[in-house]
């Protein structure tokens, strides 16, 4: 699949979350790998762990949740691997990489920002935090980050609140704070469910053209495929807290190997670009995150679902074709059982 | 921002203009004129009544003219500055409310500071240390402080400061004070009574202030501001501090306006306890001799204050929330 050192690599990720009533694992034995320069798609029905998977490499998972096993090793400073669940998610050298290193895109930029507080403030505070310059270079940096990311007069519209702003610019002023730092990995956390279609892929579009000018990674969570098709290079299928497929798009969308992936595409009516189009509903409903099944997590809506296997061990990640990985007992008999 | 505020200014006159109606008719409640009331009180007490003074009165109060002459002859007295006299005291109603009004006043301020210096402190700390040991030892205080009526604490610690230090703490000044003209000594004087009151009285107020401190700072954590804000590389104090108690302090501000009037009536019954010379026990005794013109002139400084109150608040939040300023803009 690749030949170069990866920028991030996820091995094994567990976060849980302990409530009176039990315990959630919302991310239960997560890996992909980052590539410098990629774009790794994270698809996956509403509450599979997405947004869990990211804070948990972000550090940001507050209690009652906690990263319980696995790695998050990350190229830090361009070469060893730092594997940031050994450090202090408060710790200096944690808050260093957060928004210098690794920025986030976040769900809905209209409650991300303070409503009380300009977006210039917020911009220029994401700056002197990780970059020795005064206030003034700092506002300046805001400026043609803005400026970047297409925001009409910028050097009027940075003592804007917020709320004075469109949902397109308000998501362009998040990706300005995003970037202020050129960041080598931007995780985008459904970065366009919150604007309208047409926003939605000028939006897109700058994505694209910012990662080729920064040569960022960017990690996009997505339950739309459509947008999926549009951005990703390699694409990461998640149900319930685990990958069930991993692999370029192209092979994604044409010769997807794990029959979640499969029901996933047969279920949308084009496999166009088109973008909108949600991620569909397959037959069967979502298992309650406190009564998952043993064994494979999909098993009960699975088609193929063989009783006696299935349904008591839980099949590993592996890899089934030159670039494709699944985790199904048609294809390998690992599991993932201690 | 400067629009907002006169907008706010010129409403000024209309609602003291209202509650000067209330005041007024409040003051006519009782049957008879005061002047009546007055000959029958000098008359009672075997002083000569003095024909002359008694027209004065009469004519400066308008009282043989209908209602509304009336009214404005009394506004017209009180925009002057006169508040007329009080048949109780048989002195002018200025004197009387003067000193009370700065008083009342000092002790507001005081009570004020302490309240919001222990609750917003106590507040931030629970919240953010939810269920923690000393977030459950807040909470049980704040029930007990919210649950104890304030006079009774008043009892307690008059009744604990007698017992075990054989000090009376009741009134303002030591006695060689009470009748003293102003001086520094009897500033200082001052200040070594008011804190014990103002102690009291802040009690029920902080514990109040600190319970809302954490439930409104609560949901601001929850906020998705607060993850953007970590993501960004801060550190928890400092964006703790920067964002959601900025934005908690929004819905305290708009209770600054009617904790003015409130502290004023809201301290009466500690103010009797406490024998303070306060404004509250004045107005309660006023009442409850048909006063009427002094009771009218508290009632009217009252509803000033509660204007004056509300306008403050207003006006900081204004400050604090763009959100309000465009709005009134
Ligand atoms: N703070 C939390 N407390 C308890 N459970 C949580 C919390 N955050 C997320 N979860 C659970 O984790 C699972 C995954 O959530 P999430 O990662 O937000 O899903 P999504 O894929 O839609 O982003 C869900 O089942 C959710 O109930
Ligand atoms: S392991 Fe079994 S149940 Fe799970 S996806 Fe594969 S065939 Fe279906
Ligand atoms: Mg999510």
């Amino acid at each position: 699949m690749n030949n170069q050192q990866p920028l991030l690599s996820v091995r094994n990720l567990k976060t849980y979350f302990s409530l009176d009533e039990g315990q959630v694992k919302a991310v239960d034995g997560v890996s992909f790998d980052v590539n410098p320069g990629q774009v790794v798609g994270i698809v996956g029905e509403s509450g599979c762990g997405k947004s869990v998977t990211i804070k948990s490499i972000l550090r940001i998972i507050q209690k009652p949740g906690k990263i319980v096993d696995g790695q998050i090793l990350f190229r830090h400073n361009g070469d060893s691997m730092l594997d940031l669940t050994q450090l202090n998610a408060q710790s200096e050298q944690m808050r260093q990489i957060r928004g210098a290193e690794i920025a986030l895109i976040p769900q809905e930029p209209m409650a991300a920002f303070s409503p009380v507080h300009t977006i210039g403030n917020q911009i220029e505070e994401a700056i002197l935090l990780h970059q020795p310059v005064s206030k003034q270079q700092a506002r300046k940096i805001a400026i043609e980050r803005l400026r970047e990311v297409g925001v009409p007069s910028p050097e009027r519209r940075i003592d804007s609140y917020s709320w004075e702003l469109s949902g397109g610019l308000r998501q362009r002023a998040m990706i300005a704070m995003a970037l202020s730092c050129n960041p080598k990995l931007l995780i985008a956390d459904e970065p366009t469910t919150a604007i309208d279609v047409t926003t939605q892929a000028q939006v897109l579009n700058l994505l694209r053209d910012l990662q080729a000018q920064h040569d960022a990674a960017i990690i996009f969570i997505t339950h739309d495929l459509g947008v999926i098709a549009q951005i990703a290079d390699f694409v990461v299928v998640m149900y319930l807290g685990r990958v069930m497929e991993t692999g370029p798009v192209d092979d994604i969308f044409h010769n997807p190997q794990h029959p979640y992936t499969k029901a996933l595409l047969k279920s949308i009516p084009t496999v166009t670009s088109e973008s909108g189009s949600r991620l569909p509903t397959i037959e069967g409903a979502i298992p309650h995150p406190f009564n998952r099944p043993a064994g494979c997590p999909f098993y009960p809506r699975c088609i193929e679902m063989m009783p006696g296997t299935c349904n008591t061990s839980t099949p590993s990640l592996q890899p089934v074709t030159d670039t494709q990985s699944a985790s199904c007992f048609l294809y390998h008999k690992q599991t993932d059982d201690e | 921002m400067a629009q907002y505020i006169i907008k706010r200014l010129l409403l000024l006159p209309f609602l003291l203009f209202i509650f000067s109606i209330i005041a007024f008719i409040l003051i006519q409640a009782p049957p008879g004129d005061f002047v009546t009331s007055y000959i029958a009180e000098l008359a009672a007490s075997g002083s000569a009544v003095d024909q002359a003074q008694i027209d004065a009165l009469r004519e400066q109060y308008g009282l043989d003219q209908p209602m509304t002459v009336q009214y404005f002859k009394w506004m017209g007295n009180i925009l002057q500055g006169d508040l007329g006299v009080s048949l109780d005291w048989k002195k002018p109603n200025n004197e009387l409310i003067r000193e009370r009004f700065a008083l009342t006043l000092a002790l507001g301020v005081f009570t004020f500071l302490i309240t919001w210096s222990i609750a917003i402190p106590i507040g931030i700390y629970s919240a953010t240390h939810q269920y923690s040991f000393l977030d459950y030892f807040f909470t049980v205080f704040n029930y007990f402080g919210v649950a104890t009526p304030t006079f009774m604490t008043a009892l307690v610690v008059m009744y604990l400061a007698f017992k075990y230090f054989g000090i009376s703490v009741t009134g303002l000044f030591s006695p060689e004070y009470v009748d003293a003209p102003w001086s520094w000594d009897k500033f200082v004087d001052l200040l070594s009574h008011l804190w014990l009151p103002a102690l009291i009285l802040a009690l029920d107020g902080t514990a109040r202030l600190a319970r809302v401190m954490r439930a409104n700072l609560l949901d601001e954590l929850k906020k998705p501001y607060m993850e953007m804000a970590r993501a960004k590389g801060m550190s928890e104090w400092r964006l703790v501090m920067k964002y959601p108690v900025r934005l908690a302090f929004n819905p305290l501000v708009s209770t600054i306006g009617w904790y003015l009037p409130l502290l004023f009536s809201g301290s009466l019954i500690v103010a009797t306890v406490l024998n303070l010379p306060t404004i509250g026990p004045l107005l309660l005794r006023a009442l409850i001799v048909q006063d009427m013109f002094l009771a009218g002139a508290i009632i009217l400084i009252y509803m000033f204050l509660a204007v004056i109150g509300t306008m403050i608040s207003d006006i900081l939040l204004a400050w604090l929330d763009p959100r309000i300023r465009m709005e009134g803009s």
